[in-house]
């Protein structure tokens, strides 16, 4: 079964050939058949591929299938070979699965749209490349699904083109990871030079063996990697363009911009672990990093009153998250976050997808209310994921991968009090965004007329994302609470397991604990602000200080405006003083001398033959009597 | 010479021209007695070649010129004026 291993970014991959060659001439239902169905079958083959994994683990804990040589090029040769251990296995599973529920959702949601086809063409090249970048042996082949990814992302930003905004918002999404890839690809070029290899496993043992703890080398290579693991996964300080992102389809954001694509970044680190393992400073960045755009964006997020724009922030401060547990070692702990929160973020975009097409396309969530009994199955579910997100203790999956984390930020190698607290502050925030969403949109005086209702494509798969994201957390509980630890276990293969630091003042029980406080107090402050007192709101924006506030958290802490000032105003003055090129100058110079002798010369061509005649005469003459002038 | 400037018609412009070539001919004749050589005499011969093939080389121009814009007025023929 793990031959087969091929076929899962094969299957997607000749979807898109189909669909962006055929697309326009198939009819819908064509389309709605091979667009999700590749990608079942990619999600049939990865779980057939899965299950003989787990029931005949192959040895050394990775199969690798090499396919061909990609290039020889002088002692440079990357193969297209595909690498599955335990922790590409858990992305690409979660991938295809997601993907599936998604594009089977999009059938209905996109129903109506003229671009059908080739939706789907870009849906299945996203699934296709995000495939090749799990699953590359060699970081060459990851960067090609990278760079695949995000031309995804570009085209699906940009999806409905005719709106200029829109194709702003693409071209902002590309230019600000391109700043990430850069630093990436730099990376890889400092990794090839140094360690001769960029197949990952071979670069992990070279990077171990050559680069002692602290090498300067391997700091530089971390600090670059993580600028494109910043870049794609929207971290600080190249975030700018994830809320902007939310112009594409909903089940786009869903897909690329929640579940798969922005966790990018954090598969790159845990990927290249050792690297980070060597050079702690590269991975206390990491952690600072991850810490500080939590925060951040949990502010930002409180104040959106788009309701796509608020789960945009709330996606970048929960993988601020995974970067705190990469950053303090606790390798494990951020795929799992990863893992579940691809099912609740998923479906609060799926939901919020729902709730925005029957409130006829509005967007902001003070305009909707009343919506839980006329959309009844949509709120449960929003709701079940709404409590995952904001980890309501025991029953969801986000309680376990989030107090896994926190108490990790404190305990683990790398964690320390700040980090704990600036996790707890972010669960908070966290709590309060929440269900401020889910009490605006959901509780409180009806004022939209629902005009339509979703069909069964819609509803069934929020159904099954909704089922996973209340128990897929129950593979990893901590200590007191049934001690599983199937998750960490199989990732231990892959991945080194987290280390406990000793003289601990707290125990993990204390962490879980301050946690659920964190999440009744949230709930508390949303319950008061949003629900009960509404006119508290504006007790707090009404003066000055909070107006001014809440306009700079708004306004993603003037991060716009920031590198409006720092970069694109700059550019544009210097296109303007530069309009006319200074380099050009040179070379229209030459043209103009030429022009000008033209000018001059071609009125000696008269085309008469006498006015040549008498020009011979005149030269011969002239010659002649210099000639007798300056002999001596 | 001024017969070469002046005349508009290819045949009275031929003319002059093998007036010109007779009298550099001649120089060269007056030139070569006068310093007592044969040299000018045998550059005669040359210039009376090379104005026989002038000749044959313009006469076809000449019956060319006529055959295209049925006059022999040079000023006609100005299509390369630049």
């Amino acid at each position: 079964m793990l031959k087969l291993l091929w076929l899962i970014p094969a299957l997607p991959c000749a979807g898109f050939l189909t669909l962006a060659f055929f697309g326009p001439r198939l009819s819908r239902r064509a389309v709605a058949l091979i667009g999700p169905g590749v990608v079942l079958a990619s999600a049939v083959v990865s779980w057939s591929v899965a299950m003989s994994f787990f029931l005949a683990p192959p040895p050394g804990g990775a199969f690798v299938q090499e396919l061909w040589t990609w290039m020889d090029v002088a002692g440079f040769h990357p193969k297209m070979a595909l690498y599955l251990d335990p922790l590409s296995l858990v992305m690409m599973l979660v991938v295809t699965s997601v993907g599936f529920l998604i594009h089977w959702y999009s059938t209905e949601f996109m129903a109506e749209d003229e671009g059908y086809s080739r939706f789907f063409a870009y849906m299945n090249l996203f699934v296709a490349s995000m495939l090749v970048l799990l699953l590359g042996d060699n970081l060459l082949l990851l960067y090609l699904g990278w760079e695949g990814v995000g031309l995804c992302s570009y085209l699906l930003i940009g999806f409905w083109y005719t709106d200029p905004a829109n194709g702003r918002a693409a071209r902002k999404a590309f230019y600000v990871t391109r700043v990430g890839d850069t630093a990436m690809s730099l990376g890889l070029f400092l990794l090839f030079t140094q360690l001769g290899t960029l197949q990952i496993q071979d670069l992990m043992r070279e990077a171990h063996d050559q680069w002692g703890t602290g090498s300067k080398l391997a700091t530089a290579a971390g600090l670059l990697l993580l600028g494109g693991a910043c870049g794609k996964s929207a971290q600080l300080p190249l975030q700018v363009w994830l809320p902007d992102a939310m112009a594409g389809p909903t089940p786009t954001s869903a897909l690329i911009h929640a579940a798969t694509m922005v966790t990018a970044g954090v598969y790159l680190i845990a990927r290249t672990h050792v690297i980070f393992e060597v050079s702690p400073t590269a991975q206390f960045a990491v952690a600072a990093v991850g810490a500080a755009t939590l925060l951040i964006a949990g502010f930002s997020a409180m104040t959106q009153w788009d309701i796509k724009k608020s789960l945009a922030f709330s996606t970048i401060s929960q993988i601020g998250y995974m970067f705190l547990a990469l950053g303090v070692g606790a390798w494990s702990a951020a795929i799992f976050h990863f893992m579940t929160h691809a099912f609740f973020k998923a479906l609060l975009f799926l939901g919020a997808g729902i709730v925005i097409e029957a409130c006829h396309h509005e967007h902001s969530m003070f305009k909707m209310g009343g919506l839980r009994k006329e959309l009844p199955v949509t709120f449960w579910t929003f709701a079940i994921a709404g409590c995952s997100l904001a980890g309501l203790p025991l029953v969801t999956a986000g309680f376990y991968s989030k107090g896994l984390i926190i108490w990790n930020a404190y305990a683990s190698a790398g964690g320390s009090m700040v980090l704990w607290l600036a996790a707890v502050f972010g669960a908070l925030l966290t709590s309060i965004y929440t269900f401020r969403m889910i009490f605006l949109t959901f509780f409180g005086e009806p004022k939209a007329h629902v005009v339509k209702r979703p069909g069964a494509a819609m509803k069934i798969p929020v159904m099954i994302l909704a089922f996973f994201a209340a128990v897929a957390g129950f593979v990893e509980t901590p200590g007191f609470l049934g001690h599983a630890h199937v998750f960490s276990n199989f990732m231990q293969k892959a991945l080194p397991e987290a280390v406990e630091r000793r003289g601990l003042g707290m125990s993990e029980l204390g962490s879980e604990a301050v946690v659920m406080l964190a999440f009744l107090a949230g709930l508390a402050i949303a319950y008061f602000f949003f629900l009960k007192k509404p006119a508290l709101q504006e007790s707090v924006t009404e003066p000055p200080v909070g107006q001014a506030v809440h306009r700079f958290w708004f306004s993603d802490w003037g991060m716009d405006w920031l590198y409006d000032k720092l970069f694109v105003q700059p550019l544009w003055w210097f296109a303007r003083i530069n309009k006319r090129d200074f380099i050009d100058s040179f070379y229209a110079a030459v043209a103009a001398v030429t022009r000008a002798l033209w000018v001059v010369l071609r009125s000696t061509q008269t085309g008469r033959l006498r006015w040549y005649a008498a020009v011979i005469v005149a030269g011969t003459i002239l010659f002649v009597a210099l000639a007798l002038v300056a002999k001596p | 010479m001024i017969g070469l400037l002046v005349r508009r018609n290819l045949l009275f412009i031929l003319m002059s021209l093998e007036v010109m070539v007779n009298a550099a001919g001649l120089a060269f004749v007056v030139a070569g007695a006068g310093h007592g050589q044969a040299d000018g005499q045998a550059m005669f011969i040359f210039i009376l070649a090379i104005a026989a093939a002038e000749v044959a080389v313009g006469l076809a121009l000449v019956l060319l010129l006529y055959h295209r814009y049925r006059t022999l007025d040079v000023d006609v023929a100005s299509q390369l004026r630049g």
